[in-house]
């Protein structure tokens, strides 16, 4: 194949919308990213759908309930010192998630950079940053449903079709979460123990995990404007 | 194409981590102090898009990529505007069904209805 094929011209790519046309028609690629990356995009792209999904399945249900839907602010509250703060833990796991996509950002510019150690040591503190969020939503479930006697199908507060959109949403945001911190931390020991320098020194595959990373975060944002906030 | 990799100023994300915090602190404050109303649902999407903006923009590099890309991935999910229309109108239907043949006889729906059937 190679012997006959043209060699290939060089031509710098273009830019605006001829570069979105020459990409789109090109033989080969279309994305000129590593594939990995323009496969994560796509994932995510079709994750979108998934939790939108979901959100305007809770919306639907929301807004179609007779019963007043239970105030978020107050079941979600915690008590500091006897009085109770609204949202305060969704506020906390907030935070975290930012902090965790923060510290993700500088592992994939450090990864670029070639240094090893600090990507490294990065990637394990969001995968730890992960791991503390999926505890505070196993003490926020578990306080939902043995202290407030939350169900997918009833609950004491309000709207029965509360619980099933919460369970829904949060749970499988959680399990994102949790699948995120598995795959940070085979990427991140990877790093360590020289796994990519091996192989061509391409970090590329920080960037893809990152992506996923702040996907999850991203994601976090809508569930915390609709779900909690709203 | 594996020298396409993103290396850009650390100072840049420093920037957008400290906004990202600025914004979701705004959105719990919205909450904190029971804003209600118009005003809580605008600043909720607000605080909402610009947070959302500013992590696929910058932290997901979004901004850097070629426009084919962009395009490709942020096209599609303006679709689900269509989705979320057609839903709500089914919603309310569903409501409005509700109120119709699942309300007690002591209670007074909002709802009028014209046709003059009795509940």
């Amino acid at each position: 194949m190679s012997e006959t094929s043209i060699v290939e011209t060089q031509e710098p790519l273009q830019e605006g919308m001829a570069g979105v046309v020459s990409d789109f028609s090109s033989d080969k690629q279309s994305f000129h990213v590593h594939w990995g990356k323009a496969m994560m995009w796509i994932f995510l792209l079709s994750d979108t759908f998934i939790f939108s999904s979901f959100l305007i399945g809770y919306m639907t249900v929301r807004m179609s309930a007779q019963d007043p839907w239970p105030l978020t602010s107050e079941v979600f509250a915690l008590s500091m010192g006897g009085e109770p703060i609204p949202l305060l833990l969704i506020a906390i796991m907030t935070f975290i998630l930012i902090t965790s996509s923060g510290t993700m950002a500088m592992a994939v510019n450090m990864g670029y950079r070639k240094e090893k150690k600090k990507t490294f040591y990065l990637m394990l503190a969001t995968a730890i940053l992960g791991a503390s969020f999926v505890g505070m939503q196993v003490f926020e479930w578990s306080k939902l449903i043995l202290d407030e006697g939350v169900r997918p199908w009833a609950n004491p507060m309000g709207a029965s079709q509360f619980g099933a959109a919460f369970f829904m949403i949060t749970g499988f945001h959680g399990m994102h979460v949790t699948g995120g911190v598995i795959y940070l931390l085979v990427v991140a020991f990877r790093v360590k123990n020289g796994f990519y320098e091996r192989r061509g020194n391409d970090y590329s595959i920080v960037e893809i995990a990152g992506l996923y990373w702040h996907f999850v975060d991203l994601v976090w944002v809508f569930i915390f404007a609709f779900f909690y906030l709203w | 194409m594996s020298d396409s990799g993103q290396q850009h100023p650390l100072s840049i994300y420093y920037w957008i981590w400290g906004l990202l915090f600025v914004i979701s602190a705004f959105s719990y404050a919205v909450d904190y102090y029971q804003l209600q109303g118009t005003l809580r649902w605008t600043l909720i999407l607000i605080f909402m898009f610009l947070k959302a903006g500013f992590i696929t923009a910058i932290f997901m590099h979004m901004t850097w990529e070629r426009l084919a890309l962009q395009l490709a991935i942020l096209l599609p999910p303006v679709f689900l505007m269509v989705f979320i229309g057609i839903m709500a109108i089914e919603a309310d239907y569903t409501f409005l069904t509700r109120i119709e043949f699942f309300t007690e006889s002591d209670f007074v729906p909002v709802y009028h209805h014209d046709s003059g059937a009795g509940h």
